[in-house]
């Protein structure tokens, strides 16, 4: 039994470390504040491998674990939280469906770009009236003749109007229940409506979506007609896990960074850090984090596995998601006035935080995930 | 065009260090990790080969304990080979037995164009073993290299001085010291830190390249004292009274630095 992560794994992690700091961190408050998607970052960890990590090198992959991913996306949303859900997005929601569900065709066409990150795709499951309840999906898909015809609007859309957007995957109910369909970009029809002016991930790139008449050729149709809904939950479940590497990100940022302010910041005559109210809030947050990290990765070990994963990524979505939220509170809390003003990276990760208990499943869902799993008869 | 760089792997700058008190040197025990300052060498030749169209880069290291991490990063941005010299025999070596156990690896690997290493390392800054090596190689050497370009059988280099910059050519194969920010050092891709776990490196002792005797037993040098740097003095506030700036100018003349 072991919970250590391989030493190739550490080695992964430092370079990611490295690149984070160097590449993102004297620019992460820029971003933020100008709502600026960085495309040459999202190159830069293309060229790092990142975005090909877990797929196999015949698609120009790494043929990585999904632990690695992880590792990623820890690293990156240690450091930018908006580039971290860029990344778990572009992975898990933009390549993944591809490389799971396409055709051979499909992938030559679309995967090759969307591993090596000199494109991103977008996955448009939610609806204005459709989230939680995914299954309420009121966009159609109808066949006119070699053509899917889609009407219907998508909401929440990451990634989805990028300069390097290829595709948006979107679910629609066919005649055959809920089917995908993979867009293009510049279809016709399909309008990326203006970005969200959100609370946090400002530098994250997110969209409503108008499908008015859009037409895609037959061979846009991705996996078996009416198993839609079946292919997108299992997407879901690895997102979740991803979601918590995300979570865990920030988790460390706030605990690292407020360990080093409760040693620096003197009030009273000595460190705040000797006062036992912070000492032992920052204990706390460590136990959190801790547990965070043996969620995520044990998780991440199941999939690795090949085992089942929906209730252990439930669970570390869940928890990690709840402590992360905590983490920027509390760390907001040690930094006192100085973590309320934007001076500091506390006030982004608060703002950053609270998405990550809503999206890929809000935290009720996870609850009523794990409580299906102990057999209860909740609805 | 083949290539070899001299790498040293040193504890990580990021925890504080701690010297042996019976020898006076630095603990190299630990995990020990690619020093920065080599990242431009091994950066350069990969520029290098890649521009010539054809050849290859090797590593050459010496470092205790059979450690190859800092290789491994070396081999992960792209280099092929490399040979680690590692042997309890070598603690207490000096920068002249370090350049010949260093010069007679770069034999070793044989055939190459061209040998890179750092100024100087970031652990123990005596920036004198490139020159050595090349002597004892008996290659031309250049120090303080800011761009190197490879012109048919012909070295240009950009000799980085205190008053700009010096245009030197030399014959290969050469020994080039290379400065810090001389291109930036690409990241280690995911694919290239998997590939590297299956590079060969060859580890051999001092004896096997057939230098003796080596560590306290070959040095000229001995650490008789180490002492704390002393504390940074407090800088000079001057009162800007309109004319500061003729004060200032004054003390950069003073440092040389204009």
């Amino acid at each position: 039994m072991s919970f250590e992560l391989s030493d190739d794994h550490e080695a992964f992690r430092s370079v990611v470390r490295d690149f984070a700091e160097r590449e993102l961190a004297p620019h992460v408050a820029r971003w933020d504040e100008e709502h600026h998607f960085p495309v040459e970052v999202v190159h830069a960890m293309g060229e790092l491998g990142l975005f090909g990590l877990v797929f196999p090198e015949e698609w120009g992959g790494g043929g990585g674990d999904f632990a690695s991913l992880c590792i990623a996306i820890e690293e990156i949303g240690r450091v930018d939280q908006s580039m971290g859900i860029t990344l778990s997005a572009g992975v898990g929601l933009g390549a993944n469906p591809i490389y799971r569900f396409g055709t051979e065709e499909q992938k030559q066409r679309w995967l090759p770009d969307l591993v090596a990150g000199r494109t991103l795709g977008a996955f448009g499951l939610t609806e204005p009236g459709a989230g939680s309840d995914a299954g309420a999906t009121t966009t159609r898909a109808e066949l006119h003749g070699d053509q899917w015809v889609i009407n219907g609007s998508k909401a929440f859309i990451t990634n989805s109007g990028t300069s390097i957007t290829s595709i948006v995957t979107v679910t629609a109910r066919t005649d055959a229940g809920i089917t995908n369909f993979v867009i293009e970009s510049d279809t016709p029809g399909m309008t990326i409506e203006p970005p969200y002016r959100k609370l946090g991930w400002h530098a994250s790139d997110t969209h409503g979506i108008a499908l008015d008449d859009c037409r895609v050729p037959a061979s846009h149709l991705l996996g078996e007609p009416g198993k839609g809904f079946r292919n997108f939950l299992s997407i879901l479940d690895d997102g979740r896990i991803a979601i918590s590497a995300l979570a865990l990100g920030c988790a460390r940022a706030c605990l690292e960074m407020s360990v080093e302010y409760a040693g620096e910041r003197i009030a009273f005559d000595r460190p705040i850090g000797a006062n036992q109210a912070v000492a032992f809030s920052l204990a706390d947050l460590a136990v959190a984090v801790e547990n965070a990290h043996n969620l995520t990765y044990k998780a991440a070990w199941l999939k690795d596995q090949g085992r089942d994963i929906g209730r252990a990524a439930a669970i570390a979505k869940l928890y990690t998601t709840e402590a992360a939220v905590t983490a920027t509170r509390v760390a907001t809390q040690v930094f006192g006035g100085a973590g309320f003003i934007e001076e500091t990276p506390v006030a982004r990760f608060y703002r950053d935080a609270k998405i990550l208990e809503i999206g890929e499943g809000t935290s009720e869902i996870q609850r009523l995930v794990i409580a299906r799993s102990l057999g209860l008869p909740v609805v | 065009m083949n290539v070899i760089v001299c790498v040293k792997q040193i504890p990580d700058p990021a925890s504080p260090g701690e010297l042996d008190p019976s020898s006076n040197t630095l603990k190299r025990d630990g995990k020990l990790i690619l020093d920065e300052s080599d990242g431009y060498g091994v950066e350069m030749a990969l520029q290098l080969v890649d521009t010539a169209g054809g050849g290859e880069v090797s590593i050459i290291s010496m470092a205790p304990n059979g450690e190859v991490s800092g290789m491994r990063t070396a081999l992960a941005m792209g280099a092929v080979k490399g040979v680690l010299v590692s042997d309890p025999e070598l603690a207490g070596s000096d920068a002249l037995t370090t350049a010949k156990v260093l010069a007679a690896a770069v034999k070793k690997i044989g055939d190459a164009d061209l040998v890179l290493a750092g100024t100087e390392s970031s652990d123990g800054y005596t920036g004198t073993v490139p020159e050595q090596m090349a002597e004892v190689l008996g290659l031309p050497s250049v120090t303080f290299a800011k761009t190197v370009t490879i012109d048919g059988e012909t070295l240009k280099v950009e000799r980085q001085t205190e008053a700009g910059y010096d245009e030197v050519t030399c014959p290969l194969p050469a020994v080039v010291s290379v400065t810090a920010g001389v291109v930036e050092p690409r990241y280690p891709s995911f694919k290239g830190i998997m590939a590297a776990k299956s590079k060969p490196v060859d580890t051999v002792t001092a004896a096997d390249l057939g230098i003796t005797p080596v560590g306290w037993a070959g040095a000229r040098q001995e650490i008789v004292d180490v002492a704390q740097a002393p504390e940074r003095e407090a800088g000079e506030i001057i009162e800007d009274d309109g004319e500061t700036f003729t004060k200032i100018v004054q003390y950069l003349d003073g440092l040389k630095v204009i």
